[in-house]
């Protein structure tokens, strides 16, 4: 099952909603997430439905068109549960094109072109972390940007401290291969 | 407009260089953290720029003026009226209440004694730790020590502050907090800071870096080295 899936369990946990009201529930707690597309949703939960994961819970009608509730059963239950009982493997984050082009700058390219990425690198690097420090330091962010901003910024700091340390690496062993 | 600046400065500890000629502008109102590996030079810098330490060669800028031809004494007023320095460990007096330490520096400066201490209550209010007015240093956490000495720094209202390694000894969540804290209240102020740091992430509250490297500025902010790997 998506993740996508499982997070909109998890919302129905709470209590039925409808569509609409399930993506808004979305976007409002992974505010920095890629926002569900409301035929995304519709789709997901056509598809829990006839898994048994979800059913319809009546109509409601606020001077619209009438919507459809959906409620979690038991066995959406369950299976929302035994997907947060599962571990995550500690995967790395991995961005492929990033390590890609950091070993090609260091072992393929010259100097002078590995140190004209490696600086534009760092630099688009060092600017989104100052444009997320500024966004989750504003007084009015909300605790889900500080949150979402917290894991991006985490997760930008380990790639330039993983560069600075592939280009150590890289360095001494230039420096033993020609000493 | 350039509020203070580093040209061409050298500084070596005995035979061991420290700076090799660093040229760095700092603007008036401007956060700026001077970054690099340990042993790079930058607390060495923030020390040449707040006239603690005076260079071997080159020159440093205050208001237009040669920080570094001035007598001690003379830099020594300086660090009381212009300059407050925040270090990693805040260096509080154990035996004095967190309000007193922020005080003290008024006090130094011949403010009478209630007025230092309403001073000293505002800016403990400011960086969120009012709280432990009354408390020793050794009664506070780590984080709160740190805003106290982040109040004490800047308690005589500097027009810069130099900050070295401020987070260095704070968990991730206390250091936030301390370096959110100080970026809000020196903005507020128009304060001048320069933040020394290892950090990148310490460094994204500044509005400019400058790396520096074995003493000198590393555009690259990595260090490429001249002789690498690959074809070169």
């Amino acid at each position: 099952m998506s993740t996508a899936a499982l997070v909109l369990l998890a919302l129905l946990a709470a209590g039925p909603l409808h569509g609409y009201d399930l993506k808004k529930a979305h976007d409002q707690r992974f505010p920095r997430g890629k926002p569900l597309a409301f035929g995304q949703v519709y789709g997901t939960l056509s598809r829990l439905e006839r898994d048994g994961f979800v059913e319809q819970a009546g109509q409601t009608r606020d001077g619209g068109p009438d919507r459809t509730r959906f409620a979690l059963t038991d066995a959406g239950r369950a299976r929302l549960n035994s997907w947060l009982a599962q571990i995550e493997t500690p995967a790395p984050y991995v961005s492929s094109d990033l390590i890609a082009k950091v070993v090609v700058a260091l072992l393929v390219a010259d100097t002078e072109e590995a140190r004209t990425y490696l600086t534009e690198q760092r630099r688009a690097h060092t600017a989104r972390l100052r444009e997320l420090t500024v966004l989750k330091t504003d007084p009015a962010a909300a605790i889900g940007d500080v949150v979402a901003a917290d894991y991006a910024i985490a997760h930008i700091d380990a790639d330039l401290r993983w560069m600075q340390t592939t280009l150590d690496r890289v360095t001494d062993l230039h420096r033993e291969v020609h000493s | 407009m350039t509020l203070l600046q580093a040209r061409g400065v050298v500084k070596s500890y005995g035979p061991t260089p420290a700076l090799r000629g660093v040229t760095v502008e700092v603007a008036a109102g401007e956060i700026l953290a001077v970054t690099g590996p340990s042993g790079c030079g930058k607390s060495t810098l923030l020390h040449c720029l707040a006239g603690i330490l005076v260079p071997d060669a080159g020159e440093v800028l205050y208001r237009d003026e040669r920080l570094d031809a001035w007598s001690e004494a003379k830099r020594s007023r300086l660090r009381r009226t212009d300059f407050g320095v925040l270090f990693q460990f805040g260096q509080l007096v154990p035996e004095l209440s967190a309000a007193e330490n922020v005080a003290l520096p008024l006090l130094l400066g011949g403010r009478a004694r209630k007025e230092a201490r309403t001073a000293a209550l505002t800016w403990l209010e400011r960086l969120g730790v009012a709280d432990v007015a009354d408390a020793r240093p050794g009664e506070m956490s780590g984080g709160q020590q740190q805003r106290c000495a982040a109040a004490r720094a800047l308690v005589t209202e500097p027009r810069v502050l130099f900050a070295d390694e401020p987070t260095g000894a704070l968990d991730a969540l206390s250091g936030e907090q301390l370096l959110g804290q100080l970026v809000r209240v020196a903005r507020e102020q128009e304060t001048t800071v320069v933040l020394v740091t290892h950090e990148a992430r310490v460094a994204a509250y500044a509005d400019r870096e400058v790396i520096l490297r074995d003493g000198e500025p590393d555009p690259s902010g990595f260090g490429v080295p001249a002789q690498m790997g690959g074809r070169a």
